[in-house]
């Protein structure tokens, strides 16, 4: 009886159109699509306000922010101090943006919520509406956060300008005692909410809604990259949603964690936030290692070398990602041994990043490469992801970081693993999934083109910023002695570059939905194993009715 | 475009003649003044500290090559393996994914590599870390936008005093903009010195890259850092944790002297500054001490 319901349903379930297939989604690919345009959303935010800040450190002196903060806040335009409080808004807003309304919705939300499932050969996601519900909270938390650059923070500035690390006394009443704090609080509440439902989905799916015969150790990559990341997130997040509830309540009922003169530790909050914090950057990594493997793969026309040692890489790196966070810290005071334990722990990461690596590599050797656009990207992502590596290592080594913390050193080497790296990997994602997603193929000349413009103008972004923190400029300064001016100014030419490049971009894609070339099931040819590329481009709006068996033995 | 034309050719020139020593003394520190940074600079600003000394040689000798070693190895690689196996050099792939001893060699490889830079890396923070006998003593606290210095009592000192960046209507000939204060903390030569850093607001940072000395200033928690500085001369730094809209204008400066001119400042300073107990009061017009 039940049996025959639920076929009935089945039968007559038509295909939602329109807003009601948009705002009441519960199909992971649709979802996955507005995951997406979310995230380009959010990273054209972030990325604008990037470029004010390269803007205003071409050259010394105050000169774009006095001007935009009358523009975007209606202060007074000689005010430069309205221009120094906006520069501060800006550089907070934009590494909250490109955490966690850029990369994260990018990979975890647009990428992995369309194709987890499809490579694991399931229907669909575990909970449906669970994934609805983990969109639209995020939604909500872009505006809470766009909202907060519009309330009072600092006394008679308008929004938050305390980094995206929100260290109490200066997120608290003492540096802020306006409202603009408390709606990133909520922002954030509702954020880290979305990713902890999407995390239970994702590991639920992944455990339990495998296709015949695909035994964990079959699973693809990306999947193992994703299972990671989404317990990363179950159990670091609970750990900064309780960090930024205390800073609420010192915030608005009276009580004193982080206040000191009231027996609070502003430090304790730096050590909850950075217990999230630091496998956060993991998060924002692990899913396009998964991806980068996928692309390297197919396109060298090889299985994954070392699949086990990949996938086991990735869990060591989310296990150690837990236990090292205090080298954001070393500053601070902590004890000998403490600061010892930390260099230790961090230092190991290398190895198993080391892994990665060289098996990227070794999946290239001997195979037969096309060098087809998501493979010029995943090898600049290798080069690149390596140069941030290695600058980790130097600064794992709590007395090198003693000259170097806070400064350029650190924003260059964050920026080659995140902004080169991340990036990079959302970039291959992108142009690898574009024809599965869409059924059509871009201009192949266009998105090259766009890798060789963005792989130049980031590097000059970035590169001359190892300079600077060296030579000692600290980070989140609106202006800087004029010792730092050339490698500044560099830097500044390379960010108009990168500027030319999302341009080009933008422009790669609407080109391809313009000329509609079909791309056909598999456009990537004989190294395309994994399931999607099984399914018609785009896939059917219910893939796997019948779901597919997994035999042999052979790693994806 | 951000960038006029003009400026960018004159800017490219300064560049090359920036770029060409690096080529030729790779990794060397090139003329540079002490305590201030370089135009154009690409590496660790000059030391005057035997623990700076130790903490250049542990990046310029030990890390930077080993980085250079891996990042140039690994573009190497890549280099190769898309040459040699292209689609045109190497039609039919592999099959090979897995060989034992090359997986065994990429994990075993990087722990000696990390074991061969840790060991310098744990004696270099020890002597960071350790404070030896300090001959001076000294508080900072770290304000919404200012340090402020005391000197003991039982040192000669019993005193304090607030220190201001220098507007740019303040400067004077040699002064330098955001760098130069109006009242610089004076310390003698050769001594140890001992900061204790707290704050009376936000989170600050106390920072002297030529001393190699970084310490957060956190309310409520009374840090600890050291230096001995072996050459005279005006040392300058930055505050390095944000805090707030002018976090780029609170600069600090020391100025190493000889004992004898501490002794003398001690002093002067003790005159000048006995009406500044109660604490906030900036007096840019009677700072001239040089």
């Amino acid at each position: 009886m039940d049996a025959i319901s639920t076929a009935e349903a089945g039968a007559h379930h038509g295909h939602p159109t329109g807003l009601r297939r948009y705002l009441f989604s519960t199909n992971h690919k649709d979802i996955g699509t507005l995951y997406l345009i979310l995230a380009v959303v959010g990273g054209l935010i972030g990325f604008l306000m990037s470029m004010a800040i390269r803007a205003e450190l071409a050259h010394p002196g105050i000169q774009v922010f006095p001007g935009l903060a009358a523009l975007l806040q209606g202060t007074d335009p000689t005010s430069i101090d309205a221009g120094k409080n906006l520069y501060n808004v800006f550089i907070t807003a934009h590494g909250v943006l490109m955490i966690f309304f850029f990369v994260m919705p990018a990979l975890m939300g647009g990428f992995a919520n369309w194709f987890v499932p499809i490579m694991i050969g399931a229907p669909d996601m575990a909970f449906p509406r669970l994934n609805n519900i983990s969109f639209w909270l995020l939604a909500a938390a872009l505006v809470l956060l766009v909202l907060s650059a519009f309330a009072e923070g600092a006394p008679g500035s308008l929004g938050f300008g305390g980094g995206w690390v929100f260290y109490p006394p200066l997120s608290s009443n003492t540096g802020h005692p306006g409202p603009a704090m408390d709606y990133v609080i909520l922002s954030l509440h509702l954020a880290g909410a979305s990713s902890i439902l999407g995390s239970i989905n994702f590991i639920t799916t992944i455990f339990n809604m495998r296709a015949p015969g695909m035994t964990l150790h079959k699973m693809p990559l990306f999947a193992w990259g994703m299972l990671v990341t989404a317990f990363l997130l179950v159990l670091t997040l609970p750990v900064l949603a309780g960090a930024i509830t205390m800073l609420l309540t010192d915030r608005n009922f009276g009580t004193t964690f982080y206040d000191p003169s009231g027996g609070g530790d502003p430090i304790l909050f730096q050590h909850l936030f950075w217990f999230f914090g630091h496998p956060e950057v993991y998060v924002l990594i692990l899913p396009a290692f998964g991806i980068i493997s996928h692309i390297v793969s197919t396109f060298s026309k090889k299985p994954v070398f070392g699949y086990l040692g990949m996938a086991y890489a990735m869990v060591s790196i989310g296990f150690l990602g837990c236990i090292v966070w205090a080298h954001h810290m070393y500053t601070v005071g902590l004890s000998l041994n403490a600061q010892r334990y930390f260099v230790f722990a961090t230092m190991v990461i290398a190895v198993p990043t080391g892994i990665k690596v060289f098996s990227w590599i070794a999946t290239m050797w001997g195979g037969s490469i096309s060098f087809r656009a998501p493979m010029i990207w995943a090898i600049g992502f290798i080069f690149v992801f390596t140069l941030g590596g290695v600058t980790g290592v130097v600064l794992a080594n709590a007395s090198i970081d003693r000259q170097l913390h806070e400064t350029y050193y650190v924003v260059a080497h964050f920026h080659y693993t995140m902004s080169l790296g991340a990036v990079f990997g959302i970039f291959a994602a992108f142009y690898y999934w574009f024809p599965k997603m869409t059924g059509y193929m871009y201009s192949e000349t266009l998105a090259k083109a766009h890798f060789v413009l963005l792989f130049v103008g980031i590097n000059l972004v970035f590169f001359p910023q190892h300079f600077l923190g060296l030579a000692g400029m600290p980070r989140r300064y609106i202006d800087y002695p004029d010792a730092f001016a050339l490698w500044n100014y560099w830097s500044s030419v390379g960010a108009s570059i990168a500027a030319v490049s999302v341009l080009l971009f933008f422009y790669t894609v609407a080109e391809a939905f313009w000329r509609k070339r079909a791309a056909g099931a598999n456009p990537w040819g004989v190294g395309a194993t994994t399931l999607e590329w099984t399914l018609s481009s785009p896939p059917p709006f219910h893939q796997f009715e019948v779901l597919p068996r997994i035999s042999g033995s052979g790693h994806q | 475009m951000l960038i006029g034309r003009r400026y960018f050719f004159r800017r490219a020139a300064a560049t090359a003649g920036a770029i060409l020593p690096v080529l030729l003394f790779a990794g060397l520190a090139f003329a540079q003044v002490e305590g201030r940074p370089t135009p154009g600079g690409l590496g660790l600003p000059a030391t005057v500290t035997d623990v700076g000394a130790e903490t250049q040689f542990f990046y310029n000798v030990i890390l930077l090559p080993v980085i250079s070693f891996i990042g140039l190895f690994v573009l190497g690689l890549l280099a190769y393996v898309c040459w040699r196996f292209s689609e045109n050099a190497n039609p039919v792939p592999s099959k090979l994914t897995h060989h034992t001893g090359l997986e065994i060699a990429w994990t075993l490889v990087p722990v000696l590599i990390l074991v061969f830079i840790a060991v310098p890396s744990f004696r270099l923070l020890a002597h960071q870390v350790e404070i030896p006998e300090a001959a001076v003593t000294i508080k900072v606290t770290g304000n919404q936008w200012y340090w402020s210095f005391a000197y003991p009592e039982d040192q000669g000192g019993g005193f304090s005093f607030d220190q201001f960046m220098k507007t740019d209507a303040e400067l004077k000939e040699g002064d330098i903009r955001l760098l130069s204060v109006d009242n610089e903390a004076v310390v003698p030569v050769g001594e140890v010195i001992k900061l204790q850093v707290v704050a009376s607001d936000v989170i600050h940072s106390y920072t002297i890259p030529a001393f190699t000395i970084r310490i957060d200033a956190v309310p409520g928690r009374l840090n600890e850092t050291w230096f001995k500085a072996e050459k005279e001369g005006v040392f300058y730094g930055q505050c390095s944790k944000i805090c707030g809209k002018d976090h780029a204008f609170m600069p600090t400066a020391i100025r190493v002297v000889s004992k004898e001119k501490y002794a003398e400042w001690l002093v002067e300073a003790k005159k000048k500054f006995a009406k500044l107990d109660d604490g906030r009061v900036k007096l840019a017009a009677d700072v001239e001490q040089r």
